[in-house]
């Protein structure tokens, strides 16, 4: 099958507008909770990672207990040690990752 | 209710007088007592004797008599008569007309209460209720004990609804023994942890969504054509992934071997640093003032356990890996024979073989076929001939030559793989003992043998043109030589156990191109030079080695006697002139001919008390490789003054000065040999 071609970003960005998780080993749940966070934490500040960063961490802190740790960004290298069944990593419409931890 | 205090009256001056009266009347109305009667004084009643004051008043009988009135008055005399307030109203000071007479001289509350009061009411509405209720408990009490003696046990009553003295109780304490407090710790597991590491960037992302996009399209496209299929895909997608997953033990897993062997290295590169480092960098710096002169360094020595007692029959380099190379074990010895080895070593690991191979018969010959390097053709002793396949590492032969295919009846003394020819198919030429020399095509399944040539004795002086072949009997092949040169491939020399060299070509089998007949005892190892097209080398038992000219068979070009038995020669790869040599008395010697034409530059004792059987050339690096027969391979690194090359100028070719050098040496001898002719002549 041909691979599917888009003429410009915002072609794409019109396509790729919901949420694609890369990798997670959550429970369903949970996953879905914390995505739900994720979502309306991007949207809410899309130009502002911080605060961003701020309010996810802030919310996980206070449903699922202490220690979570966010990265929001465009571009970004990682390597991180978390508890199992404690990350997230998803993809948000088309050019925001949000890598969502606990440790 | 006024009352006259007795005191005050009696201070009284006016009336104390009428008072005395009343006493003197008291007295008089005293009877005093009878005087006693003699005889009962004890019994006689005390004296009452009337003790008066010396100032008693004295009243007459008339004073005493007189009536004195007492009156009680309202007034208390005490109170004072002349109280004056001070008026605010008249602004003058006023007598007060109403002083308070009231004198209290006693006072004291009651207890009794009238029966119809309040306060008596309550009272008594109380004690009937603690009467009641005492006799409600006592009625309880009572019931209970009644039921106790006829049921047994039963609970005492509820004695809350009693009104007790609150006040009536008695309070008894007591401490009871304080355990000591103890700390106990404990640890738990603390929570699974993982480590994740990538890096994510917006191609990344924009990857992973046309990636996510394909699947969406692919898993519609299965939905619409139907369930069935796809279910089937998961299946056999499920069934792939779990026989990928089988379990191997780990002690058995190939990573596990694969790390074992880079930490055999590792540990042998520790161990042998000072090795390699020698073999990488040293030169004898010695050499540049005795020119003429050199000498050989050992490196390593390649020995294991199985090879120890046998001898080293055979080296051979690998042509792809230039570290590597295999060595053949076997014994020359007729009455000592046992089965055979195959070590192959790598320079980088001495301490053990990369791979072993065992066979049934002593191993004379190895030989890798240059273009496959995994090929690896092996001549027994017992005339059979094998090919490995080294990549395998099975100890099992790939093609195998038995005597229902054929063999050669005697050892096998040399074996060489042939370029490929028409067909493509592998072939490799063998000598033996017998006489034959074979050459074998690899099929599918079996070797096939086709005689090249049968090897007959020529007797001294004949030329091979006269040679009549029914009258001489079989000769034996020792060794034979391929011709290096391009476009004489099929042309071979062989040395045989006569002494005879013959040269030969694959193209004719029945005859001789030529034969060099002047060694009087087998020849053990020709060689080819490798840059000179028409020259090669005889090493022969009798302890001369022969340089030849090709188109000379008459007679050698030079002699070289080294006062033992030889058992190997070789050409350096790097030079014309240069070759080297074993012996038995365990020394090798190097001979350059453009230095020294008479004696070799070095004549060096490299092992105790073994006889040297085998000498290669590394076709790349200054080392070359000896056997002994005593199972040991040692690497001897040649010094500089071993290995002076031609440098080519401008125009000039390396190939082209190398040959014109030996040339000249040939040049030379072969006029000193005229002269010594000439001298003998005369």
């Amino acid at each position: 099958m041909a691979e599917q071609q888009f003429e410009d970003m915002e072609a794409f960005l019109r396509v790729a507008k919901y949420t694609l998780v890369k990798f997670t080993d959550m429970h369903v749940e949970m996953k879905e909770e914390a995505m739900d966070i994720c979502i309306t934490a991007v949207e809410k500040y899309p130009n502002d990672a911080e605060k961003c960063t701020q309010m996810i961490k802030d919310q996980m802190d206070k449903k699922f207990g202490a220690p979570w740790h966010v990265v929001v960004g465009k571009g970004f290298s990682y390597e991180i040690t978390y508890e199992v069944r404690n990350l997230l990593y998803i993809y948000v419409g088309g050019r925001t990752a949000v890598l969502l931890w606990k440790m | 209710m006024p009352a006259l205090s007795p005191a005050k009256k009696g201070t009284d001056k006016g009336k104390t007088g009428k008072k005395t009266g009343k006493q003197e009347q008291n007295a008089q109305d005293y009877i005093p007592p009878p005087p006693p009667m003699p005889g009962d004084e004890a019994f006689a009643m005390p004296i009452r004797e009337i003790v008066k004051p010396d100032n008693q008043l004295w009243l007459s009988e008339a004073d005493l008599n007189e009536e004195v009135a007492k009156m009680l008055t309202a007034n208390n005399p005490a109170a004072p008569k002349n109280i004056v307030r001070f008026n605010m109203k008249d602004k003058v000071f006023k007598l007060e007309p109403m002083v308070e007479q009231t004198v209290v001289h006693y006072a004291t509350d009651g207890w009794l209460l009238h029966k119809s009061s309040d306060e008596a009411k309550r009272q008594m509405d109380m004690e009937k209720m603690e009467q009641e209720a005492s006799a409600r408990f006592q009625a309880d009490i009572d019931r209970a004990s009644h039921e106790h003696k006829d049921h047994g046990d039963v609970e005492p009553p509820d004695d809350s609804r009693q009104l007790r003295n609150q006040f009536n109780f008695s309070e008894r304490a007591a401490q009871t023994l304080n355990y000591p407090l103890r700390d106990r710790e404990t640890f738990t597991e603390p929570p699974p942890t993982a480590t994740v590491s990538g890096a994510c960037t917006q191609w990344e992302i924009y990857d992973e969504y046309i990636k996510d996009l394909e699947r969406q399209r692919i898993d519609e496209a299965m939905k619409s054509k139907g369930g069935k299929k796809a279910a089937a895909a998961a299946a056999a997608a499920g069934a792939a992934h779990a026989a990928k997953n089988e379990h191997v033990p780990t002690l058995q897993s190939p990573t596990l071997m694969h790390s074992l062997g880079t930490l055999d290295r590792m540990v042998n590169q520790n161990m042998y640093e000072e090795v390699a480092m020698d073999f990488k960098y040293w030169d004898d710096a010695s050499d540049a003032f005795r020119p003429g002169e050199g000498s050989l360094l050992p490196l390593w020595r390649f020995v294991s356990d199985k090879s120890k007692r046998r001898q080293v029959t055979s080296i051979c380099w690998n042509p792809l890996y230039d570290d590597m190379f295999a060595v053949g074990y076997g014994s020359y010895e007729f009455l000592k024979q046992a089965s055979g080895l195959i070590n192959i070593y790598s320079l980088k690991n001495p301490s053990h073989p990369e791979y072993t191979f065992h066979t049934e018969s002593g191993v004379m010959c190895v030989h890798f076929h240059p273009e496959f390097a995994n090929l690896l053709a092996v001549g027994c002793y017992d005339g059979s001939v094998l090919v490995y396949d080294v990549r395998l590492k099975k100890d099992e032969p790939i093609y195998q030559a038995s005597v229902r295919t054929g063999k050669h009846n005697d050892p096998v003394w040399q074996i060489y793989w042939q370029p490929d020819d028409a067909q493509k198919s592998l072939q490799f030429v063998s000598i033996s003992s017998d006489g034959a020399v074979n050459l074998w095509t690899l099929t599918k399944s079996e070797l096939i043998p086709e005689c090249l040539m049968k090897l007959r004795v020529v007797r001294a002086g004949e030329t091979s043109e006269e040679e009549d072949p029914n009258a001489s009997g079989p000769a034996g092949g020792c060794c034979m030589d391929f011709c290096k040169m391009p476009g004489q491939e099929s042309i071979y020399l062989v040395g045989t156990e006569e002494g005879a060299i013959h040269r030969c070509s694959k193209a004719y089998s029945s005859q001789y191109l030529s034969t060099y007949v002047s060694h009087h005892l087998a020849v053990y190892a020709v060689h080819w030079n490798n840059i000179h097209p028409s020259m090669f080398l005889s090493a022969s038992a009798d302890w001369t080695i022969k340089l030849w000219d090709v188109h000379d068979p008459k007679r050698a070009v030079m002699n070289f006697d080294l006062n033992d038995s030889i058992g190997d020669v070789s050409w350096a790869p790097y030079s014309a002139t240069v070759f080297a040599a074993v012996t038995d008395d365990g020394r090798v010697h190097v001979f350059d001919l453009a230095q020294n034409k008479l004696l070799p530059l070095c004549s060096q004792k490299v092992v105790k008390k073994a006889k040297l059987t085998k000498l290669v050339f590394n076709p790349k690096h200054p080392i070359v490789l000896v056997g002994d027969d005593k199972g040991c391979v040692t690497s001897l690194k040649l010094s500089p003054n071993l290995r002076i090359t031609s440098k080519p100028e401008k125009g000039q070719k390396f190939e082209d000065l190398e040959v014109a050098k030996l040339d000249g040496v040939v040049e030379i001898a072969r006029k000193s040999d005229a002269d010594l002719a000439k001298n003998a002549a005369h």
